[in-house]
């Protein structure tokens, strides 16, 4: 009988080990993965602010298709410096918006992975960043302040030479919506 | 009126000790021309003349300034070596005159400059070496866009390309550095009233290079450069004798901040990054990212892409990337610390441990428990508290 009580105590014990190790803190059962992301879609930037439209875009195509979105901040390096100079001015403009893009996609539930391309124009940034990833989606804004640094010859540029979906959003001129570095949760 | 002598007159009043020791370099500092590094380095001049020492002045450029040419009078000035370029004839410091005139110490004005072509060497500054062998002490002046690891950050600044650059090795072997410093406001009143450019160059002076946000700018940076060459060397010279471990508790760095964060290739490894930049700015210290790497770990494609992402981005804010491999994270973060003299170090929330691992002590206390003095910062993932405002 005691032995029999040493068996049922030791089992006990040991199941209580190999839950406590197969168990997460929180007590429950991990959630199945979901999907891994198989769609890539590239949200390129130069300004301080990113049309919202555009924004809104990416995260309805990111949702439908679970993809990733990839806000990627292009910045230019003027032609007397050399390329891999680093840019702390642009970035105290640019990091902000990253910041502000990403933080909005992850609380909408979409998946994100950001990049920062650099290059003599935002054209040439776009090109390395391109010559080194794939995207299946590029979204741009056609808005006349241009808030993707990206003029109307860049994007006929884009949609002659570069081998993934283009998106080109034509801003109503009424439509000011930005997503700017004020919109950033708590202090960066 | 200075004293000028000729290469006939040069002979050696005194001769060098031994002939073997090295010369002791001491360079005045200053954010740009005009705040006081040549009238600094004559008043030192003038003051170990007055204390029996054999002070000569190898090279001085007045640049037309009188109170500059006043304080030279008394000091023995070598006369310069005149050489034709191009139909031009250029003057530069008469290298083998210093050599053989071997005075005790020698006033050798803009350390930067870069020599006519046909001269012994190149750049100013290997002159200068070359006197120093030869244990003839030198002062010399330097702006600090000269240096080489600077310039590219002060074009970007103030939109000024210096040509003329030396390597900051350098000023890292100067014996003194003495940083000359002037308000921005107060170097503007100078320029204005004509003590630092001739009146018909003051206004294009004014609308370029010597703007105020320019000048404050190259302030910060010199003050800052002077505080990290006098905390290197204090950590230099008390290494001597001790364990690098000690380096961080015993050694801490009076002026100046360095960042470690800690990386790992992942997609929310970025936010962390930009964190940690943000606070090195408001710091004003330098920031190095790190990734512990297990021995043998293979990578995914998006690992690859996640590192390649960061590579890139520590590029771009001017971080520097660390990869360390260990097994042992904390042992292998303390070292890096320990050797970079890092005061802060930012760390992700890990994930939650699972199994045996909980019973192991977290890894921002090891990291507390191994660098005493070191501040380690959990940075939070803010995600949740996102807003976004229509503008």
């Amino acid at each position: 009988m005691t032995v029999l009580a040493i068996v049922i105590v030791a089992a006990g014990i040991l199941l209580g080990i190999a839950g406590g190790y197969w168990l997460p803190p929180n007590g429950r059962l991990p959630r199945r993965e979901r999907p891994r992301p198989v769609r890539r879609i590239l949200l390129p930037f130069t300004g301080q602010a990113i049309s919202r439209r555009s924004f809104e875009a990416a995260v309805r195509l990111a949702k439908a298709e679970n993809a990733t979105v990839m806000p990627a901040f292009l910045a230019t390096v003027p032609m007397n410096l050399p390329l891999q100079t680093p840019l702390p001015v642009q970035c105290a403009r640019g990091m902000p918006v990253l910041e502000a893009i990403e933080q909005r996609l992850i609380s909408q539930g979409v998946s994100v992975d950001s990049r920062v391309g650099r290059g003599r124009t935002a054209r040439d940034a776009l090109r390395k960043l391109l010559e080194q990833e794939h995207f299946d989606r590029i979204i741009v804004s056609a808005d006349e302040d241009q808030h993707s640094g990206l003029g109307y010859e860049d994007l006929r540029w884009l949609l002659e030479r570069v081998p993934a979906e283009i998106l080109i959003l034509r801003t109503a001129p009424q439509d000011t919506r930005q997503i700017s570095s004020d919109a950033v949760g708590g202090h960066l | 009126m200075s004293e000028a002598i000729t290469a006939a007159e040069l002979a050696p009043p005194k001769s060098v000790s031994g002939g073997t020791r090295r010369g002791r370099l001491k360079v005045f500092l200053g954010m740009a021309a005009g705040v006081g590094k040549t009238f600094r380095m004559l008043v030192e001049g003038r003051v170990e003349l007055e204390a029996g020492r054999d002070v000569v002045i190898g090279l001085l450029e007045t640049h037309g300034r009188a109170e500059t040419a006043q304080l030279a009078d008394g000091l023995a000035i070598l006369p310069r070596m005149r050489m034709s370029y191009r139909q031009t004839v250029l003057e530069e410091m008469d290298l083998r005159a210093v050599l053989l005139r071997a005075p005790e110490a020698c006033l050798i004005d803009e350390l930067a400059h870069t020599n006519a072509p046909g001269s012994e060497h190149a750049k100013r500054y290997e002159d200068v070496e070359e006197i120093l062998s030869a244990g003839i002490d030198v002062l010399s002046t330097l702006n600090v866009q000269h240096l080489e690891s600077l310039n590219d950050h002060i074009t970007e600044l103030s939109g000024i390309r210096v040509r003329e650059t030396i390597p900051d090795a350098i000023l890292g072997r100067a014996d003194e550095v003495v940083l000359i410093d002037l308000t921005p406001e107060a170097l503007l009143d100078r320029l204005r009233e004509g003590k630092i450019y001739p009146s018909e160059r003051i206004d294009a002076a004014l609308n370029n290079f010597f703007r105020i946000e320019n000048l404050a700018a190259l302030r910060e940076v010199a003050l800052r450069q002077v505080a990290e060459e006098v905390g290197a060397k204090r950590l230099t010279s008390e290494l001597v004798g001790s364990r690098e471990e000690s380096l961080a508790a015993d050694a801490p760095q009076a002026v100046g901040e360095r960042l470690l964060a800690l990386v790992e290739p992942y997609p929310g490894a970025q936010r962390l990054v930009r964190r940690a930049w943000r606070s090195a700015q408001r710091l004003g210290g330098e920031l190095d990212l790190l990734w512990v790497r297990k021995p043998g770990q293979q990578l995914t494609e998006d690992n690859e892409r996640s590192l390649a992402a960061l590579r890139q981005l520590a590029s771009v804010l001017g971080a520097r990337m660390l990869e360390e491999e260990s097994d042992d994270v904390a042992t292998a973060v303390a070292d890096v610390a320990a050797r970079r003299g890092t005061t802060y170090i930012l760390i992700g929330r890990s994930r939650p441990a699972r199994g045996l691992a909980r019973l192991r002590v977290p890894l921002p206390q090891r990291l507390m428990q191994r660098l005493p003095g070191v501040d380690v910062r959990i940075v939070a993932d803010r995600s949740g508290r996102a807003s976004v405002e229509p503008q």
